[in-house]
């Protein structure tokens, strides 16, 4: 769950203050060559790979790096995105987005797909994201590439590509936007 | 909100909490498996003291593709027959632990006065000649969905207006929306005092036709026709039917609505009712999406529907 819906629900809800600014712009677009190049190298080249960005807060960073990869390889790799809402353990928790919408427009059967998302948290949107993919076709593979990793999983998944990892408190909470990222705190 | 009863109460917002909502389903409906787990562990049960086919068919169809259990209640084989009342049904339903129940009775208001005694959401499916209000949003969509937008859009509204349910919740609702809405009926189908109803009322199809956007007639209810209202269905037909003779003079983009079952050769001519412009298959297919935000609005998002997390203020808070 993108740290800005977290701060939508109950009991987290609050107005997010930004303390410390972790990354700027140029230190994400940076973090996507890398991961960009990371996923050419690790399935040795795009054959087959598609990015699915999850709702919200994985869309855009899902976009940035399907650009870095044709950049790279010349292919174009297609995105989609994917809205979990209706398949988290804790559903309610987040409200559903009427703009966050489903949009996966080719087969992933055989596919290795690409998750992408802004931070890793508990991993229970990660869980509810495989939950989804199955019901869109068995892919080849599922890996995860996540812009931060700042710790405290509940389930056992780790990403296969990240921007930074970041050690948090769990109190503490994330905020990703396009112009960088800021660590701070919920004030009620 | 905790119960979705009539459309006045839903309100403009809720209207487009609803339909917000129900661009999500429609992506669902369009899956290889048409199924999300949101509902699992809810049951919603359908209790229907007058036939339906697509309104009940819709309900399940919505709930089991949100994983949820259903029921199904039909009088003819129930203890109804036996002299059980509708108080003593609804609460033997909630003691084997429902979630919703889906009602349409032949008494206008039963819906409220099942709320009243149970603690499920109740969603009403249709009471007398009252309110049918999923039909409505199902509408609304649909005109969405081919329009964008029923702002300013004119509408008439032709037929059976006194006994229709679907008139009642479709006029509340489209002009919650800013729609014109005209009424185009024989006096005999017209309710007798339309006092306060922010429609025009015309009893001349022809000379409204060129002026509107949308047609959309109603059924002629044979069964509830106790009276001679109309001096024949002949004569309904000459004056008030979508003939292929209408039909070929409308505008292009005109278009042309149904809340089925139709009557075909009667309000509508068989051929009409197939035209590209004709909308009927489409309010039958959103109507499962429409449902299935409402079932998922009133049992799924966990907190209550209308309250501080509502879709409208996270939309807000992301903005900002």
């Amino acid at each position: 769950m993108a740290e800005r819906e977290r701060r939508l629900t109950p009991p987290f809800g609050g107005v997010f203050v930004a303390r410390t600014r972790v990354m700027t712009a140029e230190d994400m677009q940076r973090a996507i060559w890398r991961i960009a190049h990371e996923i050419v190298e690790h399935n040795h080249g795009l054959e087959g790979v598609v990015l699915i960005g999850l709702q919200t807060g994985g869309v855009p960073l899902a976009r940035k790096l399907g650009d870095a990869l044709q950049a790279i390889e010349g292919t174009e790799v297609p995105v989609g995105t994917l809205d979990v809402a209706f398949y988290r353990d804790d559903i309610g928790l987040r409200p559903v987005l009427p703009e966050a919408v489903t949009d996966i427009a080719f087969d992933l059967g055989s596919q290795v797909v690409v998750l992408v998302d802004d931070v890793l948290f508990t991993g229970r949107t990660i869980r509810a994201a495989l939950d989804a993919i199955t019901d869109f076709g068995r892919p080849r593979a599922v890996q995860l590439a996540v812009m931060i990793d700042r710790g405290h999983r509940e389930l056992p998944i780790r990403p296969d590509y990240v921007g930074k990892n970041l050690p948090t408190r769990r109190d503490e909470a994330v905020d990703v936007q396009d112009d960088g990222v800021d660590l701070g705190e919920m004030v009620k | 909100m905790r119960h979705l009863l009539a459309i006045d109460e839903l309100g403009a917002a809720g209207i487009e909490d609803v339909l917000g909502l129900t661009d999500s389903f429609v992506e669902v409906s369009e899956r290889s498996i048409p199924k999300v787990p949101a509902l699992r562990g809810k049951t919603v049960v359908s209790l229907f003291y007058e036939d339906s086919t697509r309104t009940r068919l819709s309900f399940e169809t919505a709930a089991k593709r949100l994983s949820a259990d259903t029921m199904t209640f039909s009088v003819s084989t129930s203890s109804t027959k036996k002299g059980e009342s509708l108080r003593d049904t609804v609460e033997t339903i909630e003691a084997m632990g429902v979630d919703a129940i889906v009602i349409r009775h032949g008494s206008a208001g039963a819906p409220w006065n099942v709320a009243q005694w149970g603690s499920s959401a109740v969603i009403n499916a249709g009471d007398g000649w009252h309110e049918h209000p999923t039909q409505a949003l199902l509408d609304s969509y649909t005109i969405r969905q081919r329009r964008g937008s029923i702002q300013g859009a004119r509408i008439a509204i032709v037929g059976d207006i006194k006994h229709s349910r679907v008139a009642r919740s479709n006029i509340a609702a489209f002009t919650l929306q800013g729609a014109e809405v005209t009424l185009v009926a024989p006096r005999t189908l017209l309710p007798p005092n339309l006092d306060g109803w922010p429609v025009k009322v015309s009893n001349e199809l022809d000379a409204v036709l060129p002026h509107v956007d949308i047609v959309y007639l109603l059924r002629m209810q044979l069964e509830r026709m106790t009276d001679a209202l109309v001096p024949s269905l002949r004569e309904y037909t000459e004056r008030f039917g979508l003939t292929v003779r209408r039909a070929a003079a409308l505008a292009n983009d005109v278009l042309i609505m149904h809340p089925g079952p139709m009557n075909r050769g009667v309000e509508i001519a068989a051929e009409v009712a197939d035209l590209p412009n004709a909308l009927i298959i489409d309010q039958v297919r959103n109507g499962v999406a429409v449902r299935m935000a409402v079932l998922y609005l009133l049992l799924g998002a966990g907190t209550e529907w209308g309250a501080e997390t509502s879709t409208a203020n996270a939309r807000e808070a992301r903005a900002t």
